[in-house]
């Protein structure tokens, strides 16, 4: 019940943003006030979740249920809902002040279709979930209404709904799959139990266009061209979002369908997420170097990221689907934190390039440390949570013997950390020229963002130093779900 | 416990029929280069594919069969060349489009590639259905027929054709659903319609926007956003 209760808040907040006015902000306050509640009914229903002897909440049997991964994808997506809520207040204010309805209409709506991909148990319904996902959030891609906004948008919309229908293809042969054993509830659930029957070619089929389809929308390459454009012209708070929780809201629906595949003896998919992972991680590794853009800077990072956690998957095991969970986490927070960071830079100077942002510590010391920090944690520096993750990753690869795929890993890691921290520092502290240092205007930034800053930080440095025993114990079970053990 | 699909010698026929005619229609899409034409043999595609819906559908007798070819010649057939003639200027309609990334036989022949890799891919699928069955005309057609759209999608540059590709690949997924999931729950069916036709109305403001602000539809020049040296 309490699931029901969850998704139709976030509901009721588009609803009532959809009453309010364009130029009224009442939408602003409801839509926080629903993100606060739903931060406390995530993190209620996680513990629900840790502390129950089934480790899931049943909603409606076959329907609508909660296993431990799926409530950590929710806790994320509360996390960064309430953060991007609280970023959206400055956001707004200053750059789109007569367009408050259209905006939190698809904002909340956003949200709600990335809470509903955990809880739906029917794949099928999960597809038209993750379809929804791309449908609201398109607008908010093109919100801005610029050139590049709309162009960005246009590419997004045309290679994911690609990547739609290629997965959906994938969906439908793992249907045939379940028709020939004769499944009486198409579920997960049930699929899992009925793959050792089924036929290994059609579930391998299944996969590879699953994981085509929606590799499309977590950005793995040859499908990522529209993540760069999209998640650096959409709005700020709209990019943390996107790039935090999105990705791995659709990463949940390949990580559910893994245990199947896996199951079903002769599929070695390990191999596959290896090879996929790797080539994401170099090509943005690569890609990084030659940045112009800050914002497309940190997309970038979630592409390698996203290739990251794949790969970690890919190595097996439980110790390194602990690392992967972990990977996920720490994922989510950060690059959250680093597109309000950049957001606010942007917000400050104006403009997205690079070249054109220098000395930023003398202008606006809060902002330039901000970015400072993000750029570091998102590079994987100590003592930031991403940093005990990809090392737990490498630790595991190391154990189970893979030494060219840490060693490739490594490399690739470094030069994205040498990539990030180079454009970073130039930015922060690089001399400025003569041409950008004639205005003497007093840069600040709105307190809201400054609050943002305060709150998406606390988890970064705080899970880069300890992490919670309730939430080890979650990221365990989650682990413990994707099989391997 | 297989499900078993018996149909009798001239729905099987038929079936094949459509089901050669439809990959006719995709070639149609990749070769045509008046916007009017690419757009008529996409109707005549989802015409087909809606009659393979309706003939599996007659035995065994399977409503959400019908629903599907239904829904199908009423959103593809019906309202979707609607909206995409009221949204595209009548010129950019009928205009015969020339950026294509390939000449006309240089596609043709990669779409001829495309079709028999389509086949052999899905030879070890069908394989795995013990009964000869309608499943070994529209599985490997209904591949193709996504492969097609997808490489209609990177080979047209204009925004209509695009579209097109991509209602091809739907197109061409759901030739292979009808006779592999024909049992799927009706409600999921309706949302995947519906969805089809929320997103191409999407597009559909998109495709006007971009014209608006760029004065053309051809989204192939669409390069501010990239890395490297900036203009």
């Amino acid at each position: 019940m309490i699931l029901i209760l969850f998704v139709s808040i976030v509901l009721v907040a588009a609803l009532v943003s959809s009453f309010s006015k364009n130029d009224s902000r009442m939408a602003t306050y409801i839509t926080l006030l629903s993100s606060i509640i739903t931060l406390g009914l995530s993190v209620h229903i996680a513990l629900d979740i840790v502390f129950s002897s089934s480790h899931t909440i049943v909603a409606i049997a076959d329907w609508v249920a909660l296993n431990a991964l799926g409530a950590l994808i929710l806790l994320l997506v509360s996390f960064v809902y309430f953060t991007a809520s609280i970023f959206s207040i400055g956001y707004m204010r200053f750059e789109k002040p007569g367009s408050f309805r259209t905006y939190y209409i698809n904002f909340n709506l956003f949200v709600f279709s990335m809470l509903i991909i955990p809880l739906i148990q029917e794949p099928n319904s999960v597809w038209i979930a993750v379809e929804l996902t791309t449908l609201f959030s398109v607008l908010l891609v093109g919100f801005e209404n610029t050139s590049a906004a709309i162009e960005a948008a246009w590419k997004y919309i045309v290679l994911t709904i690609m990547g739609a229908a290629i997965a959906l293809l994938g969906f439908l042969i793992l249907y045939w799959a379940a028709r020939q054993v004769g499944i009486e509830h198409y579920t997960w659930d049930s699929l899992l139990i009925a793959a050792p029957y089924m036929s290994p070619v059609l579930l391998k089929a299944s996969f590879v266009f699953i994981l085509v389809g929606f590799g499309a929308k977590v950005g793995l390459v040859p499908l990522h061209t529209w993540l760069p454009d999209a998640h650096s012209q959409a709005p700020s708070p709209v990019c943390a979002l996107l790039s935090g929780v999105e990705t791995t809201a659709i990463l949940y629906v390949i990580l559910r369908l893994l245990p199947i595949v896996a199951a079903a003896s002769a599929v070695d998919v390990n191999t596959w997420l290896i090879v996929v992972g790797l080539i994401s991680v170099g090509s943005a590794a690569f890609l990084l170097l030659q940045v112009k853009d800050f914002k497309r800077l940190f997309a970038f990072s979630t592409v390698e990221h996203m290739g990251i956690i794949l790969v970690a998957f890919g190595l097996g095991g439980n110790l390194a689907h602990i690392a992967a969970i972990l990977q996920i986490i720490g994922h989510a927070i950060t690059k959250s934190f680093a597109f309000y960071a950049a957001g606010g830079v942007l917000l400050l100077m104006g403009t997205r390039e690079i070249s054109k942002v220098r000395g930023l510590i003398r202008k606006s010391p809060v902002s330039a440390i901000a970015l400072l920090l993000g750029g570091l944690a998102i590079a994987g520096a100590p003592p930031f949570a991403l940093f005990l993750s990809e090392f737990s990753i490498i630790k595991a690869g190391l154990f189970k013997g893979e030494y060219i795929t840490v060693g490739l890993l490594v490399i690739f890691i470094a030069i994205a950390f040498f990539a990030i921290m180079n454009h970073v520092s130039r930015m922060v502290f690089g001399r400025d020229d003569a041409k950008s240092s004639i205005d003497n205007k007093s840069y600040s930034l709105p307190i809201s963002s400054k609050i943002t800053f305060a709150i998406a930080f606390i988890p970064i440095i705080a899970f880069g130093l300890y992490i919670p025993e309730v939430l080890y114990k979650l990221t365990i079970l989650a682990a413990a779900t994707v099989g391997g053990w | 416990m297989q499900v078993l699909q018996s149909t009798t010698p001239l729905i099987t026929n038929l079936n094949a029929l459509a089901g050669g005619l439809f990959i006719i229609s995709a070639f149609g899409i990749v070769a045509t280069r008046q916007i009017r034409a690419s757009l008529n043999f996409f109707i005549i595609q989802s015409l087909l594919l809606a009659s393979s819906a309706f003939l599996l559908g007659i035995e065994p007798f399977s409503l959400d069969l019908f629903a599907v070819g239904g829904i199908n010649i009423i959103t593809k057939v019906w309202f979707m060349p609607m909206l995409l003639k009221r949204m595209v200027k009548e010129e950019i309609y009928t205009r015969r489009e020339v950026t294509q990334v390939f000449n006309i036989p240089t596609s043709l022949i990669l779409a001829l590639i495309l079709t028999i890799l389509a086949y052999f891919i899905s030879l070890p699928w069908i394989q795995t259905q013990r009964v000869l069955s309608i499943i070994h005309v529209n599985v490997p057609v209904g591949l193709a027929g996504l492969f097609l759209g997808a490489y209609t999608l990177v080979a047209r540059r204009e925004a209509v054709p695009q579209l097109l590709g991509l209602l091809a690949m739907e197109n061409g997924a759901f030739f292979a659903g009808v006779a592999i999931a024909p049992d799927l729950p009706l409600i999921a069916e309706l949302a995947l319609a519906f969805d089809i036709l929320m997103l191409t109305f999407v597009i559909g403001i998109l495709t006007r926007t971009v014209n608006e602000h760029i004065g053309t539809t051809s989204v192939g020049t669409l390069s501010e956003l990239k890395e490297g040296v900036k203009k």
